[in-house]
């Protein structure tokens, strides 16, 4: 047996196991492997040329690691914005006033629109190297993970329970022993909930970013997004269906390996006073919690973060609450900057368009936006009517609940526009009409937060309430609409934002396709900005968004809000 | 002569709400309170008299509009070392075990690991938590959860213990339990605490356990009272001496409650926008009057016997008697009600005629209700927004009594029939009303 074998290590407590051997051998390829991906970023940009996208399967490995680091680049800039931006916005009330809404929009705007901005900044800012395209793409993933990061943390230190927040004024503490005691533990369940649905979406945008085209040329990072661009140049099948089942392996791994245990994890942190029902950890936290030197090193972990947030820093000392007008000076001076900095933005973006672009323009913009929300609503109403019914078959089925829910998880974790090809191909081949045809793409990867959320709120629907309907013999058609879909409305709801939000970003890159020199396009806002893209045209590119954009919140404002607003009044008791 | 050292010192303690439109609310005028060392002080009052504001003067949590609060002599000017709370919800961290959440207070001191650790283990086995140091708060029932929030502020050896209706959540048995393991540590010396301040609005509770009360008033919140507890650690309930303070504290309390709205001639009182009402339950009401009417009571009861019989606080039973004294279906006095002939008509009536009887009795008694039909009838659609009155409610009291009237209000017009209030929308309306009674 190889425990008897080794020999007794680290004070004898215990011996080290089979898994302690695997941990650090994981620990250490890890290691070797991110050195070698760092070191490809401060070459000169000429090497990417000389070193092109080859569509050999066995490369495959190694662009995988590098569009998964990225994303865990990206995730961290997240983390970091979110650290600073939520708790300036909740503690600072005048920062906040501006803050927020700010946050609410750029939630809302289509990110992979500005992708050829940050790709001229982050170029000037490192000239000529390899640098600048990475950055690029590492915002364009931030841009598409940090803001409902950021939401998520600011809402909780909002609504920290008073009694806590009392507690830890009359014991004492300073604001950053306050900061790490009671306000991010109480974020955390819906921050790591946040980021894994930001990592979900990140996927999407890093195989959009990873091939660049800004007017005439085109970079490709070494990655799985350039490797699929490549192969649809090259019409190469077996390359995609590579890249696909590459992609599947990086979600799975990141999935059971890191959200998994973490969600997991921070279910500690959820703000109940009444014990839950224990559900079994994932493998992998059991994996850390039984491995000797995982949880020796997950311990010192937590004693490091223990003894980081108990320092005594003082930050300005809690000064007890005294009712007082606000300055009106302070708001006065506040409001004249932000309603100055806003009149300014309005000039600059007028003019900005009004250089190259005319009335009819904006008129064009509107009429193709008005298409395409047309497609965003009838395929929400088409997704609803194939997942609607699935997702409360499954979820009132427990045993069914449990095997499927992780399943939708993982489809709306895939990067959808891996599976585009396909559908481009029969769409080419068939000649078919590319407004009809390609607008199913738009929900691919989206139409799953329906169903996941779906299954939730119907796996949540009260036991009590379902007999009580059985009782009564309600059936059929009276059931779905008395009982069932009011039970799961704020459920269903929630999960339509988040797809129809996608499905706007979604358009950009699927009312557009290519298989090698064959161009397809549907009418429509996201091909117009496409288009804007490859063509270079900046002003066309800006009016595009800004519509779009436009869009976005008024559907948001007008329609979604007001729904969530009513379902989750109506579906709750007090 | 020997000087008694005073730990608390409050003069002239005054604690407002400023708004805009009206005069400021006053939630505490005029308040003095002096804390000697040794003493167990009960601040005992209904829901907003403001018991709860004094308590976080003193804690450093809030400073009062104006007024001069003194810590052992120096100006107070935010939570003072020597001060620990203990919260009615327990306020525990549930992402802390018991020994973490007992630590808190000696981290934000800066104390090391070691002696952190030693002390909490003290606190824990002193208060009786010996074998749960590594539970979570949400294992615990609600009894051990507010052991941990003893341990906690004892940890940090404070000379003054805040406690906030420290037992109210919990059961009648757990709660009596901590009571009297609370006093014999006290009794016992071996609490660090020099004195205790709590908060209870529960007259027996006060009586057990403090050496002195002060009664509060409320609208606006003041001192109405002083008393003495003169009696000896271990106190029985069933000592008549013991039940007699009871039984006169009630009577103070009953004394001052129920007077009807001053008379004054301004137009807000006559529309009954000045008086706060208490949303209850029209069933419980019903059921407290055939209670009364029946066998033992015989239409008369005294007050804290009664709250004894039917398992119900201070807080639950008074707005109950209230309300029947405004609509002049009971009366409070010396602590007893006395039903009126009204009442013993309503229990005896059927559904219909109960409801026609409460109506009239609304009308007559509660001018909000009597302007808000007033106003349904006048207008040729028969709806009104109920943001309207509550606008001009909050003109004389604060958002949340003004939300707790319009819930009464509301409540008690759906049941007799008087209105229809659709929640949604927020407007009152005749819809479904028989009109022309």
């Amino acid at each position: 047996m190889a425990r008897s074998i080794l020999p007794i290590a680290l004070g004898g407590r215990r011996l080290p196991n089979i898994w302690d051997i695997t941990a650090v051998l994981c620990v250490f390829g890890g290691l070797v492997a991110l050195s070698h991906s760092a070191r490809g970023t401060l070459v000169p940009l000429s090497a990417l040329e000389t070193s092109a996208i080859t569509l050999d399967p066995w490369a495959l490995p190694d662009y995988a690691l590098r569009t998964t680091l990225r994303m865990f680049a990206a995730l961290a800039a997240s983390l970091l914005f979110t650290f600073t931006y939520a708790p300036l916005a909740a503690k600072s009330r005048r920062a906040g006033l501006i803050m927020v809404p700010i946050l609410d929009i750029l939630q809302s705007v289509p990110v992979l629109g500005f992708l050829t901005f940050t790709i001229a900044f982050f170029m000037a800012l490192f000239p000529g190297q390899v640098m600048g395209l990475e950055l690029a793409a590492i915002f364009a993933i931030f841009t598409s993970q940090a803001w409902n990061m950021a939401f998520s943390f600011y809402q909780s230190l909002t609504t920290v329970p008073g009694d806590l927040d009392e507690a830890c004024k009359g014991f004492r503490l300073t604001a950053w022993q306050r900061f790490w005691r009671l306000e991010v533990p109480f974020a955390m369940p819906g921050l790591v909930w946040n980021t894994m649905l930001s990592m979900s979406a990140g996927w999407f945008f890093v195989v959009a970013s990873e091939a660049i085209s800004l007017g005439d040329t085109t970079w490709k990072l070494p990655g799985i997004g350039s490797y699929v661009a490549m192969a649809l140049d090259q019409k190469d099948l077996g390359a995609i269906a590579w890249a696909i089942l590459a992609m599947l392996l990086v979600i799975l791994a990141y999935d059971q390996l890191l959200f998994r245990p973490l969600v997991a994890w921070s279910a500690k942190f959820r703000f109940e006073t009444t014990a839950s029902a224990e559900v079994e950890d994932p493998w992998m936290l059991r994996l850390i919690r039984r491995t000797h030197v995982l949880r020796v090193a997950g311990g010192k972990l937590g004693d490091g973060l223990t003894w980081f947030g108990g320092l005594r820093i003082a930050f300005p000392q809690f000064r007890p609450a005294r009712e007082a007008a606000p300055t009106r000076l302070g708001d006065a001076v506040f409001g004249l900057c932000v309603g100055s900095a806003a009149i300014y933005a309005i000039w600059a973006i007028a003019t900005y368009v009004a250089a190259d672009l005319s009335w009819s323009d904006v008129g064009e913009t509107l009429v193709l936006g008005l298409i395409t929300l047309l497609r965003v609503m009838v395929l929400m109403v088409l997704a609803s009517l194939i997942w609607v019914p699935i997702g409360v078959w499954l979820g009132l089925r427990p045993t069914w609940a449990r095997r499927v829910q992780p399943v939708a998880q993982f489809l709306a974790a895939f990067p959808a526009n891996l599976l585009f090809p396909p559908f481009v191909i029969v769409i080419v081949a068939f000649k078919l009409n590319p407004d009809i045809f390609l607008t199913p793409l738009m929900v691919l990867g989206t139409q799953w937060y329906i169903l996941f959320n779906v299954i939730a709120g119907a796996a949540a629907f009260p036991g009590d309430l379902q007999e009580a309907a059985k009782n009564f013999r309600v059936g059929g058609w009276l059931w779905w609409r008395r009982v069932i879909l009011p039970g799961i409305l704020p459920y269903y709801v929630t999960g339509a934002i988040t797809a129809s939000g996608g499905s706007w970003n979604a358009a950009i890159v699927s009312e557009v396709a290519a298989w090698g020199d064959d161009k397809i396009a549907a009418h429509g806002l996201g091909a117009y900005i496409a288009q804007a893209t490859e063509r270079g045209n900046f002003h066309q590119i800006v009016l595009g968004v800004a519509v779009m954009s436009l869009f976005v919140v008024l559907v948001n404002r007008f329609f979604w809000r007001p729904i969530y607003a009513h379902t989750s009044r109506r579906a709750t008791m007090t | 002569m020997i000087a008694i050292t005073n730990l608390v010192e409050i003069r002239n303690c005054r604690q407002a709400y400023h708004k805009d439109s009206n005069a400021d609310l006053v939630v505490l005028d005029n308040v003095d309170l002096t804390l000697a060392e040794g003493e167990i002080v009960g601040l005992l009052g209904r829901s907003g008299s403001g018991k709860s504001t004094l308590l976080r003067i003193v804690a450093g949590l809030l400073t009062p509009t104006s007024g001069d609060v003194r810590w052992r002599g120096v100006p107070m000017t935010g939570p003072a070392p020597g001060v620990a709370m203990v919260f009615q919800s327990f306020a525990l961290f549930p992402w802390l075990t018991v020994e973490e959440n007992v630590e808190l207070g000696l981290e934000a001191l800066g104390i090391g690991r070691a002696e952190r650790a030693d002390r909490a283990e003290a606190a824990i086995d002193l208060i009786g938590l010996g074998g749960f140091e590594s539970a979570f708060p949400k294992e615990l029932s609600g009894g051990m959860r507010q052991r941990v929030g003893l341990a906690r502020a004892l940890v940090v050896q404070p000379e003054l213990l805040l406690m906030d209706e420290p037992f109210s959540a919990l059961d009648v048995l757990t709660a009596e339990t901590l009571r009297t393991d609370l006093i014999d540590l006290w009794m016992e010396k071996k609490l660090p605490i020099k004195s205790i301040l709590m908060v209870t609005h529960n007259i027996e509770e006060a009586v057990l356990m403090c050496d002195r009360i002060l009664v509060f008033a409320s609208n606006p919140g003041r001192v109405a009272s002083e008393i003495k507890v003169p009696f000896a650690h271990p106190r029985n309930r069933h000592d008549a001496a013991f039940r007699q303070m009871v039984d006169d504290i009630y009577a103070l309390m009953t004394r001052r409650a129920p007077t009807p709205p001053p008379a004054i001639a301004s137009p807000a009182a006559a529309a009954g926008f000045a008086t706060r009402l208490h949303p209850v339950n029209t069933n419980l009401l019903a059921g407290l009057m055939e209670t009364l009417v029946a066998a033992p009571y015989g239409g008369r009861a005294d007050l804290p016997a009664l709250a004894d019989d039917l398992q119900m606080e201070l807080d639950e039973l008074f707005p109950l008697g209230e309300v029947l004294h405004l609509l002049q279906f009971a009366v409070l006095e010396e602590g007893d009600i006395r039903l009126l002939d009204a009442a013993r008509a309503f229990v005896d009536a059927d559904t219909d005629t109960r409801k026609t009887m409460f109506a009239a009795a609304l009308r007559t008694q509660v001018p909000l209700i009597a302007a808000i039909r007033r106003t349904l009838d006048e207008r040729w659609n028969h709806r009104a927004p109920a943001l309207r009155f509550r606008d001009e409610l909050e003109d004389h009291m604060s958002p949340d009594y003004a939300e707790e009237t319009l819930d009464a209000v509301i409540g008690w017009g759906r049941y007799a029939e008087l209105f229809s209030y659709d929640d949604e929308s927020g407007q009152f309306s005749l819809d479904d009303i028989e009109v022309g009674q």
